[in-house]
């Protein structure tokens, strides 16, 4: 069941009574609200404001609007610059362009000289739909993850990016933020607590045999599958790893340690990136059979969002089925 | 007429010996590296250091410090060397260079050691840092100066061109690079492996303030500096033609240094030239 303490949307499984929303109008409505609070805050983008909904801070606070062109390894230089001298810098763009471009400027000059730049990437998963593979990222989390002080948020709907956007202001190192172009339900409410490096639960029927843990807007597909597995019979939980780095090890090995079985769920390269950490972490401590529901080693295609979801495997249905089969090789 | 006197500049160039000096030293010390480039910027570190620098070696992070970028890191055991005689930590310290737990790493860090700014190594992400930089002092409202010190091989790095043209799209006067052009790459010539001239010409094209000098000419290197301050709107790039293993007759020019170092009896022979090098500019 749904957890009370979690304060999701009291319509969750209304889908339809639902706000939808890209997770980058987090971005947008968090970056202005910090702006007003906080003089430190500088916005470096690379021509594409609009999109990454950076437009309405370039208009109110045109002094702290960094614009750079279309120079994702200039911006990345810049904004290590700006933090240099106390500056506290927010460069977004598209992530298929940053981290995807400038993976080494943000080593070195971000991650080794371990400088507070938020590094905010958008329009990540096949979801970004008709503009195809190119401009859909499906390794950032990987690129991102494998830096030394680098941390890596991966918010759920648009309120958990805007927790996300404020949580890393606050943080001292250099962090990345995995944002959205699709529209998704927005299930979480402002009441629902967001720690960086605290995983989640969202759900949790009374014994769960098979714990699912993710992240991303592919959550709210996981509660739907979580739903519906309850009335198979096969009880589970529903993990939120937002805070892929770092990683709350201790939640996810107690997740998995009752349940016996796991499903591991994003929007990403099945190489290393969120299911990749916990094939980590169980390995290391209780191995025990995994599912993953990902990108299989393969690049995006032109198509509808939902079209390519499904193409790729990344539904409730796909959720339920890799649930059920892990349930059959650990309880089976 | 120059910015300098006569005592300032006989100072610099006495310290660039010194510089050169350790440089051969700590190089052989560590028994890796390259020695032609830090010969060939001596003069310059020298200069930087010990006059052209708004600097507080006992307080490296002053905010009102002028900011000094090295790009090129394969370079740094000059910077090392000018930090250690200006008195920013003991020059014991220099045989360090290179060792594990030291903080002297191969390539600077800034987390490791105060007065660095920036960590560099990998080609052309200085310039870039240089402009962020530079820019936010102007935001800050701190008239403190930027210099990037950069290599001619980093001229053929994508993120140079587009921090220069960042550097020139934001008007950052307060920026000013300094390339040396010592026209080898560890390949060989610059104008052999990938041609970067006409150099000048370039940055004038992307709206920069642009004077080459002779980079072992410290009063004609701090004259270009000085003018650059009463540049307005518009960054300025120093090109400053500068000969590898300068100091060092034997190796000067010759690109098989760039990414070597002597052994004990070659240091040994270049620590003589040196020698001899400087008894010719104290007698002049």
């Amino acid at each position: 069941m749904i957890l009370h303490d979690t304060h999701l949307h009291e319509d969750i499984f209304d889908t339809g009574k639902l706000e939808h929303a890209g997770l980058r109008d987090g971005f947008g409505a968090a970056i202005g609200e910090l702006a007003d609070s906080d003089e430190r805050v500088v916005v470096v983008c690379a021509d594409v404001s609009k999109s990454v909904r950076a437009d309405v801070f370039r208009k109110k606070h045109p002094e702290r609007y960094v614009e750079v062109g279309v120079a994702e390894q200039n911006m990345a230089g810049v904004a290590a610059g700006l933090a240099q001298v106390g500056m506290l810098p927010f460069m977004v763009t598209f992530a298929a362009f940053s981290p995807g471009r400038n993976r080494e400027q943000i080593r070195t000059a971000i991650a080794l000289s371990d400088l507070p730049v938020k590094v905010v990437g958008t329009h990540t998963g096949v979801s970004v739909g008709p503009d195809g593979a190119t401009h859909q990222a499906l390794d950032d989390i990987t690129l991102m993850r494998v830096m030394p002080n680098m941390q890596v948020v991966v918010p759920a709907d648009r309120e958990e990016a805007r927790k996300a956007i404020h949580a890393s202001a606050a943080v001292n190192k250099p962090i990345y933020i995995r944002l959205t172009r699709h529209e998704t339900p927005v299930f979480t409410t402002t009441d629902t607590p967001f720690e960086i490096g605290r995983a989640e639960y969202l759900w949790r029927s009374p014994q769960p045999r098979v714990a699912l843990m993710g992240a991303g807007p592919l959550l709210y597909e996981a509660l739907h599958a979580a739903r519906m597995l309850e009335g198979e019979g096969i009880g589970t939980s529903v993990l939120n790893l937002h805070s892929v780095k770092p990683m709350d090890i201790d939640r996810v090995k107690e997740a998995a340690g009752d349940a016996g079985a796991v499903v591991s769920i994003e929007e990403h390269q099945i190489l290393g990136g969120v299911g990749g950490t916990v094939a980590e972490i169980l390995a290391q401590n209780t191995p025990m059979p995994l599912e993953m529901v990902a990108v299989h080693d393969a690049f995006g295609q032109s198509g509808t969002a939902q079209e390519l979801l499904e193409h790729y495997g990344l539904t409730r249905g796909s959720i339920m089925e890799a649930a059920r089969k892990a349930h059959g090789r650990a309880h089976g | 007429m120059s910015y300098l006197t006569e005592a300032d500049s006989m100072h610099i160039k006495l310290m660039a010996h010194e510089i050169r000096h350790s440089v051969i030293e700590m190089l052989t010390h560590a028994g890796s590296g390259h020695l032609a480039g830090p010969l060939g910027m001596a003069d310059i570190f020298a200069a930087m250091y010990f006059s052209v620098l708004n600097h507080r070696p006992q307080e490296p992070d002053w905010e009102s410090r002028d900011r000094l970028i090295l790009s090129n890191g394969h370079i740094v055991p000059v910077r090392y060397a000018a930090m250690a005689h200006a008195g920013y930590f003991p020059l014991e310290e220099l045989n360090t260079l290179r060792r594990f737990g030291s903080r002297l790493q191969g390539h600077p860090e800034r987390t490791r050691l105060p007065g660095l700014e920036t960590t560099s190594g990998p080609l052309g992400d200085g310039l870039t840092q240089a402009a962020g930089i530079a820019l936010g002092l102007r935001m800050n409202d701190n008239s403190a100066r930027v210099y990037a010190i950069l290599s001619d091989g980093e001229q053929q790095c994508g993120v140079t061109w587009e921090a220069m043209m960042f550097a020139s799209a934001h008007k950052l006067s307060n920026l000013t690079a300094i390339i040396d052009r010592n026209e080898i790459q560890i390949t060989g010539p610059t104008e052999k492996i990938m041609p970067i001239e006409p150099l000048r010409e370039k940055y004038e094209a992307f709206n920069w303030n642009a004077v080459t000098v002779d980079g072992h000419d410290v009063e004609m290197f701090v004259d270009a500096i000085e003018q650059a301050k009463n540049v307005h709107e518009r960054p300025t790039v120093i090109i400053a033609n500068t000969i590898p293993g300068k100091g060092v007759p034997e190796i000067e020019g010759d690109h098989r240094w760039h990414g070597r170092v002597p052994t004990k009896e070659e240091a040994v022979k270049f620590l003589m030239q040196l020698a001899q090098e400087r008894k010719i500019v104290t007698a002049a």
